[in-house]
């Protein structure tokens, strides 16, 4: 590993690994697993004799989850601020952000720094996910199985599993922490420490979540509906113990990025003025906060069932299956919100942009983004439309599904107008943002096909919703999720992505994407099921034609991967401090920002989207040059 | 480093491949175009040698050239034939969750339970079922009672001298293809409604029959 | 950065453009949408809720289609003609229309609220052959004379109990022709579906819950049934392709038939009940 330019640079490398670092995690990860496991094994009761019949001790697996995670965050250095405090040393803000490459492999306070790592990290769990789906795709080739049954429900399991949980922080992970306090004129983030431990407990439960396959697997799916979550073998704790830590970091997340935009907008930088990127991020922050603890809750529910015997989700020992589906369908909605909103924050963040206009009908998008954040709490039940709930629920879920659609509606009208007369330039970031709008077109279309019970009577587990939400994440956040890289990549690294690749990457993603999933919604109609491995044989030409396109998707990303490794490894361009002539704060500071972010904390006069009647750059960091360069 | 990358990628592409195309070997049941002879024991525990979870129930088949048990449920028979079925029975009775299942059905001729055909049995003496639901086929196997001497502890058993029901049946198959078979029993011993585990892995109580 | 924001035509001119472009295709899509694809879209007519659900499909696809019209004339429209034209144009600094907003606000809302309240009535009128539980409200208007039939979802397999026939349980769903059915769906285990896709219905099969969904037979048809809610390892084989509906006729000389084949096991059923808690019920052994 090189070190960068510090004084400490003379330390040869075996000292340097030495200290709270990943290493050192990892090790303690591993001690606290098996210490969890034993104690699991040596101190449960005798009288849960099942484990004897089942060879499987969900206790032990928990503990030693647990453990391993408390092990790991230790060994990360995440307790020694807490004890320095206790034994009396004074508060302290930020520490180990002069480290070189060293500080993003362990605890750094530097939310840029954070967003770096969360880039990489969940850039690794979604080619996981990804790579999952290709198997997917693979087995549906044909109708007759060709893995393992058991295994291949553990692998679509897996692939939503690892989506939903990591892809929630996809924007909000490397973007939203990156850059959220460079536009409201802070430096930190309110809780640096805790900012980075959401992080590193992502990390933690996508390694969990891994494990899984050891275990013999789940065979719930993502949604994890008891009671098949309570017949499951032990690889069900690791999805159980996946989603808890995914929760809690989701939480916390939320609650950072609340208290940072709330309390420490520089002077100048009114609600008004809050780049509509903020805006976005707060709307999912709100859903974060309040949607994740009711996981959790149903999770916990689900880990009694499964050690201590209770009958939380069986109906016989007076429980109800309809405890889980709502309480997880009430996280549920919200987490597909968690999902959209972003998107929608920075495709109205790039629109102005590359438009060369300001952000059309900023207070309507406002609308918009608190609308669906508010009405999202109030849809749940249109999961459940065939689960035999009273049907006098049916109805007014139904209206209120409808109803979400109009402020989803506010973003499609702002995004247009935006366009609208302005002044177009088609580079890589703005063919994605582009992209957005034919996609959550179809997906949400598809979503009002779905909220309209009757039609949903067919369409409901079948393949039909599968095509709606992968329209509406894969097409809505993934797409946006892209032209925020290609977008915001140059700031973050000070190195340009090679743009012809990614025309490349955009255009192969593009038209594939769409040959994947268009014939799903015809599948669906015709008889599919969601999560089966053998189909009528009529369907296996549109599988097959789904499955040869997912193939190709699989390889628009790998484009994307090389152009990665090229730009960031070997061809390492330096990119413009404002390659897309953006009038946004983060755009008039160097690339990479550096680590105080300014010299002095900036006065805003206006809102970023001053494009066409001749702004001057947003405020004026003094940081950076008055003009030109 | 990322050559480091690269070898890491194509370890894992293994083991992930391995995983997922792991399972018990196929056997192939076959002795001429048109008939196909398998031996199976029924076990209440598999033991630690022929699985890696030995308290689980399981199917065992017999390898008549070497004679010994293996743990295989996938087998391969061929098509529009006869396929002939002889079952050791060597665990204790769960009962049939639902009693309707205790009725075979979908054979050639009658099933015989310790030689002597049968209709139906009683729901509450079932121990496991053989069904082949997209073939029709379903036999209920009748348990070992609870007060029988010499019960097979763990696997494999031997049927001259633990107490076991023998189980005979024959059905025909049809057209090419895979189907799955599985148990109907709840017994799956630990697990919610008896039907976790075994009941739903393949090679312990679930399996396929290739018809080729 | 000059500033001159000028591309041809004001406002006016574009927005009259646009307009015409959509009246013009959505004028030739929708019909063709609404009429031409719209019956070709499952469940058919297999039923009467089916084709509730069919022509539900149609009014969708027929709000659906303008819609999506709108979106890429727009989008297409924006995309040619306004793209950069010289390197240092700017766009007009407009930052709203609240008349615009206005407008888009009622459209959408209007639309919306016609949606559900189209969706309601068809939801209301007889359950559109949705699960709705043990105390359905969606009654159609025959509902009395409804047969009962119950579908018992299991680990991995649907059953079926005709209570009019003393609780015969058969492996195969067969039902009249012309009859209203009002099924009972439940489950001895975990969540299940039943979903008989050419019948157009849908109901979750829950453990302890009795779920009921009423349809309304037509022609005999081949059923295509599928356990649609992950229910562990075989949900993919838990299909059943030899359901049917029959003649009147003949569902009395299969009813006769399958007595006589199921009779003797009859005696060692439960009694017919809407639901069902055979052991175990909790963890075995």
């Amino acid at each position: 590993m090189s070190e960068g330019s510090t004084a400490t640079s003379a330390r040869p490398l075996w000292r340097r690994l030495i200290g709270f670092n990943l290493l050192l995690a990892v090790v303690l990860g591993v001690a606290g697993w098996y210490l969890g496991w034993y104690i699991g094994k040596h101190a449960t009761a005798t009288s849960l004799s099942y484990f004897g019949d089942t060879d499987q001790n969900d206790i032990s697996v928990f503990l030693g989850y647990t453990l391993g995670v408390v092990g790991f965050l230790i060994g990360l250095g995440f307790l020694q601020y807490p004890l320095a405090r206790l034994r009396g040393y004074p508060p302290s803000l930020r520490e180990k952000e002069t480290e070189g490459i060293g500080r993003y492999f362990g605890l750094c306070t530097d939310h840029k720094v954070v967003g770096i790592q969360y880039f990489f990290g969940i850039g690794f769990f979604f080619a996981v996910g990804g790579l999952n789906a290709m198997l997917i795709r693979f087995e549906l080739l044909r109708p007759t199985p060709v893995f393992n049954s058991g295994n291949y429900l553990t692998l679509v399991g897996l692939h939503g599993t690892m989506m939903m949980g990591m892809m929630t922080s996809a924007i909000l992970g490397p973007f939203a922490n990156y850059f959220v306090p460079i536009m409201i004129g802070a430096r930190r983030m309110a809780f640096p420490r805790i900012e980075s431990f959401t992080f590193w407990l992502l990390m933690a439960a996508g390694t969990i979540l891994l494990t899984t396959v050891f275990f013999g697997g789940f065979p719930t799916g993502w949604t994890g509906y008891g009671p098949l979550n309570d017949q499951a073998n032990y690889g069900m704790d690791a999805y159980i113990m996946f989603f808890a830590l995914v929760g809690v970091s989701m939480c916390l997340l939320g609650m950072n990025m609340l208290a940072t935009v709330v309390t420490m907008r520089a002077p100048g930088m009114t609600w008004s003025r809050l780049p509509i990127f903020v805006w976005g991020v707060v709307s999912t922050s709100i859903l974060n906060l309040l949607a994740a603890p009711v996981l959790i809750a149903a999770l916990a529910m689900g880990l009694l069932d499964r050690t201590a015997q209770t009958t939380f989700f069986i109906s016989s020992g007076g429980g109800s299956q309809y405890l889980y589906e709502n309480l997880f369908w009430f996280f549920g909605h919200p987490e597909v919100y968690i999902l959209a909103l972003p998107g929608f924050a920075v495709l109205l963040e790039i629109l102005p942009v590359f438009s060369r206009k300001p952000l059309w009908g900023y207070r309507l998008a406002v609308a918009g983004m608190l609308g669906v954040t508010l009405l999202s709490f109030l849809v749940w039940q249109h999961h459940l439309f065939m689960s035999g709930i009273n049907s006098n629920l049916r109805p007014f879920y139904m209206l209120s599904t409808e109803l979400i659609s109009i402020p989803t509606g506010f973003t499609f009208l702002c995004g247009l107008m935006t366009l609208w007369r302005g002044s177009i330039r088609f580079t890589v970031p703005m063919l994605f943002a582009l992209a957005w709008f034919f996609n959550f077109l179809i997906g949400g279309l598809s979503g009002i096909f779905n909220s309209d019970t009757p039609s949903d009577t067919t369409e409901h587990g079948s393949f039909f919703v599968m095509a709606h939400f992968h329209y509406t994440i894969m097409g809505g956040l993934i797409f946006t999720f892209f032209a925020a890289i290609y977008f915001w990549l140059p700031k973050m690294t000070g190195l340009e992505l090679n743009e012809r690749l990614g025309k490349i990457h955009f255009w192969s993603m593009f038209l594939a994407f769409n040959s994947t999933f268009l014939p799903l919604f015809v599948v669906g109609f015709k008889g599919m099921p969601r999560r089966v491995v053998t189909y009528a044989p009529n369907l296996q030409f549109l599988n097959d034609w789904a499955s040869v396109s997912a193939f190709v998707l699989g390889l628009s990303m790998l484009v994307f991967l090389g152009n990665l490794v090229y730009s960031l490894l070997f061809a390492r361009v330096r990119a413009e401090r404002n390659p897309w002539e953006s009038l946004s704060i983060e755009w008039q500071l160097p690339s990479p920002v550096p680590v105080q972010n300014f010299d002095r904390i900036p006065t805003f006069e206006s809102d970023p989207y001053g494009y066409g009647d001749g702004a001057v750059p947003v405020a004026r960091p003094a940081g950076a040059p008055a003009t030109g360069s | 480093m990322v050559l480091g990358v690269v070898v890491a990628g194509v370890l894992i592409g293994f083991y992930v491949a391995n995983w997922l195309l792991s399972g018990p070997p196929t056997y192939d049941a076959r002795t001429s175009g048109t008939t196909a002879n398998i031996t199976i024991q029924t076990v209440a525990a598999v033991g630690s040698q022929l699985a890696p979870h030995p308290d689980w129930v399981s199917y065992l088949i017999r390898n008549p050239s070497s004679g010994s048990w293996e743990r295989s449920t996938i087998w391969t028979v061929p098509a529009h034939a006869l396929v002939h079925v002889k079952i050791l029975q060597f665990d204790g009775d769960s009962g049939l969750r639902n009693p309707f299942l205790a009725r075979p059905e979908g054979l050639v001729g009658s099933p015989t339970l310790d030689g002597k055909p049968f209709q139906e049995i009683n729901p509450d003496d079932a121990s496991h079922t053989f069904a082949i639901p997209q073939l029709g086929v379903l036999v209920p196997l009748a348990g070992v009672p609870d007060d029988a001497k010499n019960q097979c502890g763990y696997a494999p058993c031997d049927p001259t001298s633990m107490a076991h029901r023998t189980i005979e049946f024959t059905f025909r198959t049809g057209k090419k293809g895979k189907y799955r078979w599985q148990c109907f029993v709840p017994c799956a011993a630990g697990f919610q409604f008896g039907f976790g585990g075994p009941m739903q892995t393949i090679g312990y109580m679930d399996g396929f029959v290739n018809v080729v | 950065m000059a500033i001159a924001h000028t591309q041809p035509g004001g406002d006016i001119h574009h927005g009259r453009r646009v307009l015409v472009l959509w009246l013009a295709i959505s004028a030739i899509v929708t019909p063709i949408a609404v009429f031409v694809v719209g019956p070709l879209i499952p469940p058919g007519n297999g039923s009467v809720q089916a084709e509730g659900q069919v022509f539900d499909n149609q009014v969708l696809i027929g709000v659906s289609a303008p819609i999506i019209v709108f979106v890429l004339v727009m989008l297409g429209y924006t995309l040619i003609v306004f793209h950069q034209r010289d390197a240092v144009l700017e766009g007009p600094p407009v930052r709203g229309d609240s008349r615009l907003q206005l407008w888009w606000i009622v459209i959408t809302s209007v639309t919306v609220l016609g949606l559900a309240a189209f969706g309601t009535y068809e939801l209301v009128k007889d359950g559109a052959g949705g699960g709705q539980g043990p105390s359905a409200t969606f009654l159609p208007s025959n509902h009395n004379q409804a047969m009962d039939v119950q579908v018992i979802g299991q680990q991995w397999e649907f059953t079926y109990r005709y209570p009019t026939y003393g609780g015969l349980e058969t492996p195969h769903l067969y039902l009249p022709a012309d009859t209203l059915i009002r099924l009972h769906v439940t489950s001895l285990d975990v969540v299940h579906s039943f979903w008989a896709v050419n019948l157009g219905v849908k109901a979750d099969a829950n453990p302890g819950t009795d779920n009921v969904v009423y349809v309304q037979t037509k022609h005999p048809l081949a059923l295509n049934i599928r356990c649609s809610e992950l229910c562990g390892l075989w949900h993919g084989y838990m299909f059943d392709g030899q359901g049917r509906v029959v003649s009147q006729s003949e569902f009395a000389s299969w009813i006769k038939q399958q007595q006589a084949l199921y009779g003797p096991v009859l005696k060692y059923l439960p009694p017919y009940s809407t639901t069902y808690s055979p052991e175990p019920q909790l963890r075995a052994g």
